[in-house]
C-alpha cells in the first residue's frame, strides 16, 4: 500500500467516525469535535514544523496558543477609553523607565568584561530599575482596576474585527517566540524542553495576574463572533425559508400547527449547526492554507535543508549552513503558527479564561498528536490531531458506558460501581498515555511515518 | 599456544571489514605491542580481542579456551582488564575510589592490592583523596592503569596509554609497564609511539589495513630497515 | 530595651512567614529534585513523569491512612500517614520498576537518544496521572489527622510576651526531620556502599563502569528503588503540610526540575542545594516586608507600601524565573553538575 493510499484510507476512518459521532449522538456534537479537531490540527502543525522538520522541542505550546488568545480579546474588545485616561501616563513612565533600566543592563553585559563588579553592577541597575518603575506602574495599575471593575478594570481592545486578531495572534507568538529563541535555543534538547514548559508557564502567570492589560482571572466574555449569532438566524426569513427547503421533507405530511412547531424546532438546531458549520468553514480554510504552505515548505530546498540540520547538525553547519538562525526561524514560524490556532480558539469559545490554559491539555496533549500522527509528516500531525481529539472527547461517553456495561451485575448503589462510573471520565488520560507509548514502542514513526524521499 | 591468542581475525562495524585475517599474541610476563599506520584496525583488533567487535570468522582464546563468543563483561570476569584511550577514569570519584571500582567484581579483601598498586605508583598513595578529573594528564594515565590492575588481571590490555602525555610522561610510564610485567601479567598495548613502544616490547606486530605486515620481536623490528623505512620515519 | 524588643518582633516575625514555611516547602522540593537528579545521572533523561509518581506514592499512603484510621489504629502525636508511608513506598517501587520493564527498558537497550525516554516519560505521566484521577479523584483529599502544632501562636506570644507569635506546624518539623534523615541515608548509601558507589561510577562513566564489571540493569533498578521512596516521602510530606491534590503535584513538576537543575542535574547535593534555593526565593520574593520594616525603622521613617518585590500571584513563577534564568545562564548549575 503506497503512503497516499494509506493517508487516504486513515482519513476515510476519521470521517467515518465523526459521522458515527453525528448519527449516534448528534451533528452538533461532532462538528464541534470538528472544529477542535482543526483547531488542534493547526497547533500540531506547529509543533511538527519545530520538532518534524527541525528537531526542535518546544514544550510550551500552551504559553503560544494563550497568547494568540490574548490578542482575540486585545484586537476585539473596545478600549476602555477611562481606564487609559486614568492610567496612560504613569503607564508611559515605567515603560520608559523598563526600557532604560533594560538598556543599561544589556550595554553592562555586552560592553563591560565579566568581572564580580560587573555582577553587582548589573544587579544593583536592576533592583533600581524595578523599583523606579514599580513606583509608577503601581498608580497605574490601581487606576486602571479601578475603573469600573466589575465589568472592565482593564484597557480593553483595539476594536477590531476579531478574525484580524488570527493574523495578529501569530505575531504575537511569534515575536515572543523570537525572543524566547533568541536566548533559549542554544540549550539541548532536554534543557531546552524544560525551558519551554517554564517559559509557557510564566506567560500564563502574566496572563492570570496582569489584570490591568488581560483582566485576569476576571476574563473576558462575550467576544464578538466571526459569524452570525443563533438567536439572529432564528428571526431571519431566509434561514427560516432555507430550512423549510431542507426538512421540506420531513414536514410535508405534517399539519399545519405541527408543521409550525416543528419547523420551529428545526431552525433552532439548524442554527447551531449552521453556526458551527461556518467556523468549520473557516478553520477548515486556514489549515488548508497552513497546510499546504507547509508541505510546500517541507519539499524546497528550505526543507531539505531544514531536514539535514535535524539529521546531522554538525555536517549541516559544516556545509555553511547557519543552524542557529535556522532554528530561530522554524520556532518562530511553529509558535506562531501555534498562536494563529490560539486566536481561532478563543474566538470559537467566545471568551478568554486563563486558568483553563492546562499543560496536559494544550501542550502535552498536542504532543501526542504529533508523535502518534506521525512526526516530520503534516498529514500525519494532521490525522494524529483529529484521532487524538476524537478520541479525547469520545473516552467520556465511552468510559462510562463501559463501566456501566462492565458494573452492570452490581446493586445500583454499590459504592465501587458508584466510583467507577463517577471517574471513568478519567480514564480518558490514561488511554492518551497508553497510546502514546504503543505508538512510539510499535512503529515509532507515527501512523503516517515521515516520507523519506529517495533520489 | 600463546596464553591469549586472536587468530585470524576478520570483522569490522557493519559494512567493510576492518580486520582481514590479523593474528595477534601475548604471554604472560611478556609485553606485545601492535603498531602501523592510522587506519591500520590496530585498535580495533585489541576491541576484537576484548569483545567489543562481532567477528565474522577467527576466534579468541584464552589459555586455550575458546572466549570468542563471550561478552566483554564475561571476558572481564575471566581476567582480562582494559584501559581506554579516553575517558578511562571516574573524574567525579576520588583515586581510591576509582581503585575500589577496578576490583568492583572481586569479593576477596583487596587491601593488598591496593597497597601493591600504591608500590608501583607512590604518586596515587599521596592523592588517594583527590578526585580523579583534578589530576594531571599522566596522573591519570596511572590511575586509569592502576584502576585496571586492580582486578588482578591476567591479562592487561592498553589502548594508546600514552597518546596526549608529554615524552617525560610517556618514558615514566612505560617505566611502570615494565614493572607490572615483572608481576607476570600478559601486556597487550597499541601504541602510537611505535619507536618508544617497541624499545620495550618482547613482541611486535605491524598491522597493514587489518592484516599483520611484520610480526617479530620489538629490537628484531626496530631493527629492520623496512619496517624502519615505512613505519618509523626512517 | 524596646529596640530589641522591636528586632525580636522583626525576627519572629520572619521566622513564622518566611523561614519556618520556607524550610518545609525547600525540604519537600528537595527530596523530589532528588529523586529528579538521580534519574538524570544514571537513566539520563529528564523525567517528566516525577511529579505523578509523587501523587501515585501519595494516593497509596492516604489509602492506607484512611484504612488504618477507620481501625482506629493511630500512631501517637504522629501522623498515621507515616505509618502507611512503608506500603505507599513499596506500592510505588512495584510501579516504577514495571514501568522501567514495560516502557523506558526497551528505548535504553536500543540506545535511543534521551529525548526519546523524555517523550515516552511524557505517556508515562498521562497513564499514572488518569490511574490518580481514576482511584482517588481530581479532588483535594485531607489525610492528616487534625492540624497538629508544635508551638502555636498564641501559647508563644503569652510565654513570650512579644507582639508577633511563632506557630510550628508538626507536619512541618516533621518535614525537615524526615527529609534530612532521607537525604543523609541516600548519600551515606551513595558514598559508602558497593552498590552506591556503582551507581556513582555508572554516572560519572558509563562505558568504564561496565568494564570495570557493574551491572547496568542493577544499578537502574536501585535507582527506581531510592528514586521510588524519595518520591512518595516527599509526596507524602508536602500533602501532610498543605494537601493532595492531582494537579498541585503535576504543577510540582517545574519547582523541582529548577531545584534541580539550579543546583547541577545529576549532583544530589545541587539538588538539595536548589530545592532550598527555589523555596526560600519563591517566599522572599513575594513577602511583603511592610510590617518587619515598621519594627525596624523609627515611626518617622515608616514605609508606605507593602515593599513587596513581586504579587503573590507571581509565587510559583519564581521558581520558573530561576529555572529559566539558570538554563541560559549557567546550564550547568551552580554546583559543578553531573556529579552523583
Amino acid at each position: 500500500m503506497s503512503s497516499n493510499q494509506k493517508t487516504t484510507l486513515w482519513f476515510l476512518l476519521v470521517a467515518l467516525l465523526l459521522v458515527t459521532i453525528g448519527f449516534a449522538q448528534s451533528w452538533s456534537v461532532s462538528l464541534g469535535i470538528m472544529n477542535l479537531c482543526l483547531i488542534s490540527a493547526i497547533m500540531a502543525l506547529g509543533v511538527n514544523i519545530q520538532w518534524g522538520y527541525a528537531g526542535l522541542i518546544n514544550v510550551g505550546v500552551m504559553g503560544f496558543s494563550a497568547l494568540g488568545g490574548i490578542s482575540a480579546v486585545l484586537i476585539s474588545q473596545k478600549p476602555v477609553t477611562a481606564a487609559w485616561q486614568a492610567g496612560w501616563g504613569n503607564l508611559l513612565l515605567a515603560a520608559v523607565f523598563s526600557t532604560i533600566t533594560i538598556t543599561i543592563v544589556v550595554l553592562c553585559y555586552r560592553k563591560l568584561a565579566a568581572s564580580r563588579q560587573r555582577n553587582i553592577l548589573m544587579t544593583v541597575v536592576t533592583i533600581a530599575g524595578l523599583f523606579l518603575a514599580r513606583y509608577f506602574f503601581d498608580p497605574a495599575v490601581v487606576s486602571i482596576e479601578s475603573v469600573d471593575s466589575a465589568k472592565t478594570g482593564y484597557l480593553g481592545g483595539a476594536n477590531l474585527p476579531i478574525l484580524v486578531s488570527w493574523v495578529i495572534g501569530g505575531f504575537v507568538a511569534g515575536g515572543i517566540a523570537w525572543l524566547v529563541g533568541k536566548v533559549a535555543l542554544g540549550l539541548r534538547a532536554d534543557y531546552l524542553a524544560i525551558a519551554t514548559l517554564g517559559i509557557s508557564e510564566i506567560i500564563l502567570a502574566v496572563l492570570k495576574n496582569e489584570d490591568w492589560l488581560t483582566r485576569g482571572v476576571k476574563n473576558v466574555t462575550g467576544l464578538p463572533r466571526p459569524v452570525p449569532y443563533e438567536i439572529n438566524l432564528q428571526s431571519s426569513d431566509w434561514f427560516i425559508n432555507l430550512m423549510q427547503w431542507w426538512h421540506s421533507n420531513n414536514l410535508i405530511e405534517l399539519t399545519v400547527l405541527e408543521k409550525q412547531t416543528a419547523l420551529k424546532q428545526f431552525v433552532i438546531e439548524g442554527s447551531s449547526i449552521f453556526v458551527k458549520l461556518c467556523y468549520t468553514g473557516l478553520f477548515a480554510t486556514v489549515l488548508i492554507i497552513i497546510l499546504f504552505l507547509s508541505v510546500k515548505a517541507l519539499n524546497s530546498p528550505w526543507g531539505r535543508m531544514m531536514r539535514a540540520i535535524r539529521d546531522n547538525e554538525v555536517a549541516a553547519s559544516a556545509m555553511g549552513k547557519d543552524v542557529t538562525a535556522r532554528h530561530l526561524q522554524v520556532f518562530i514560524l511553529g509558535s506562531a503558527i501555534i498562536g494563529v490556532a490560539g486566536a481561532m480558539l478563543i474566538t470559537l469559545d467566545g471568551q478568554f479564561t486563563p486558568t483553563s490554559f492546562r499543560p496536559i491539555r494544550y501542550t502535552f496533549l498536542i504532543w501526542v498528536m504529533v508523535i502518534v500522527g506521525g512526526s516530520g509528516n503534516n498529514m500525519g500531525a494532521v490525522l494524529g490531531s483529529f484521532l487524538i481529539w476524537i478520541a479525547w472527547i469520545e473516552a467520556e461517553p465511552l468510559g462510562v458506558w463501559l463501566m456501566e456495561f462492565g458494573t452492570s451485575g452490581m446493586d445500583q448503589n454499590n459504592w465501587l460501581k458508584l466510583h467507577l462510573i463517577e471517574n471513568a471520565q478519567h480514564m480518558r488520560l490514561f488511554f492518551m498515555g497508553f497510546v502514546l507509548l504503543l505508538v512510539m514502542r510499535f512503529s515509532p514513526g507515527g501512523i503516517l511515518p515521515e516520507v523519506i524521499r529517495k533520489r | 599456544m600463546s596464553f591469549l591468542i586472536g587468530e585470524n581475525m576478520v570483522g569490522g562495524y557493519g559494512g567493510a571489514d576492518i580486520l582481514k585475517g590479523c593474528t595477534i599474541a601475548v604471554d604472560q610476563g611478556e609485553i606485545a605491542v601492535i603498531v602501523g599506520p592510522n587506519g591500520a584496525g590496530k585498535s580495533t583488533a585489541m576491541k576484537a580481542m576484548l569483545g567489543m567487535l562481532p567477528l565474522k570468522s577467527g576466534q579468541v582464546k584464552l589459555k586455550d579456551n575458546d572466549i570468542t563468543s563471550l561478552t566483554p563483561q564475561a571476558r572481564i570476569a575471566k581476567g582480562i582488564a582494559f584501559v581506554p584511550q579516553t575517558n578511562n577514569v571516574f573524574v567525579s570519584m576520588s583515586v581510591r575510589e576509582n581503585l575500589e571500582m577496578g576490583a568492583f567484581l572481586r569479593d576477596d579483601d583487596f587491601s593488598q592490592t591496593i597497597d601493591q598498586v600504591f608500590e608501583l605508583f607512590p604518586i596515587l598513595a599521596e592523592k588517594q583523596k583527590q578526585l580523579a578529573g583534578e589530576l594531571s594528564g599522566g596522573q591519570r594515565q596511572q590511575v586509569a592503569v592502576a584502576r585496571a590492575l586492580m582486578s588482578q588481571p591476567s591479562v592487561l590490555m592498553l589502548d594508546e596509554p600514552t597518546a596526549g602525555v608529554s615524552p617525560i610522561v610517556m618514558d615514566e610510564l612505560f617505566e611502570r609497564i615494565l614493572e607490572v610485567r615483572q608481576t607476570g601479567v600478559a601486556i597487550l598495548m597499541v601504541e602510537q609511539n611505535a619507536r618508544q613502544a617497541l624499545n620495550i616490547a618482547d613482541k611486535g606486530y605491524v598491522l597493514v589495513i587489518g592484516e599483520n605486515r611484520h610480526t617479530d620481536t620489538g629490537q628484531a623490528l626496530l631493527a629492520n630497515p623496512e619496517v624502519r623505512r615505512s613505519f618509523l620515519g626512517g | 530595651m524596646d529596640a530589641l524588643v522591636d528586632l525580636t518582633n522583626a525576627v519572629i516575625l520572619l521566622l513564622n512567614f518566611v523561614i519556618v514555611p520556607s524550610l518545609a516547602y525547600g525540604s519537600q522540593l528537595a527530596l523530589g529534585a532528588l529523586g529528579i537528579t538521580l534519574i538524570y545521572g544514571i537513566l539520563r533523561f529528564a523525567n517528566f513523569a516525577h511529579g505523578d509518581t509523587m501523587a501515585f506514592g501519595t494516593m497509596i499512603t492516604i489509602l492506607m491512612t484512611w484504612w488504618l484510621q477507620s481501625k482506629g489504629i493511630s500512631f501517637g502525636f504522629l501522623p498515621t500517614a507515616l505509618l502507611a508511608l512503608p506500603v505507599g513506598i513499596f506500592a510505588t517501587i512495584i510501579m516504577l520498576i514495571f514501568t522501567d520493564k514495560v516502557v523506558y527498558k526497551h528505548y535504553r537497550r536500543r540506545k535511543d537518544p534521551s529525548v526519546t525516554l523524555m517523550i515516552a516519560s511524557i505517556g508515562v505521566m498521562f497513564m499514572m496521572n488518569g490511574i490518580i484521577r481514576f482511584v482517588i479523584g481530581p479532588n483535594e483529599q485531607r489525610f492528616a489527622d487534625g492540624e497538629r502544632f508544635i508551638l502555636k501562636a498564641r501559647a508563644f506570644k503569652e510565654w513570650s510576651g512579644l507582639n508577633e507569635g511563632l506557630t510550628i506546624k508538626t507536619s512541618q518539623a516533621l518535614t525537615v526531620v524526615i527529609a534530612i534523615m532521607f537525604v543523609v541515608g541516600v548519600f551515606w548509601f551513595l558514598q559508602k556502599t558497593r552498590s552506591g558507589k556503582a551507581m556513582r561510577a555508572y554516572s560519572d562513566n558509563e562505558d568504564l563502569a561496565l568494564l570495570s564489571g557493574v551491572n547496568p540493569e542493577k544499578v537502574v533498578l536501585i535507582t527506581w528503588i531510592i528514586v521510588a521512596t524519595l518520591a512518595t516521602v516527599a509526596g507524602t510530606l508536602y500533602g501532610l503540610d498543605k494537601s493532595f491534590k492531582p494537579f498541585t503535584y503535576l504543577s510540582m513538576l517545574l519547582p523541582m526540575f529548577a531545584a534541580a537543575i539550579v543546583g547541577g542535574v545529576g549532583n544530589p547535593i545541587g539538588a538539595i542545594v536548589g530545592g532550598y534555593v527555589i523555596a526560600f526565593s519563591e517566599v522572599t520574593l513575594t513577602y511583603a516586608y511592610k510590617k518587619v520594616f515598621v519594627y525596624l525603622l523609627p515611626s518617622s521613617l515608616e514605609p508606605d507600601g507593602l515593599l513587596q518585590l513581586l504579587s503573590t500571584d507571581y509565587k510559583h513563577a519564581v521558581s520558573f524565573i530561576i529555572l529559566v534564568l539558570v538554563l541560559l545562564f549557567k546550564p550547568t548549575g551552580i554546583l559543578k553538575g553531573k556529579i552523583l
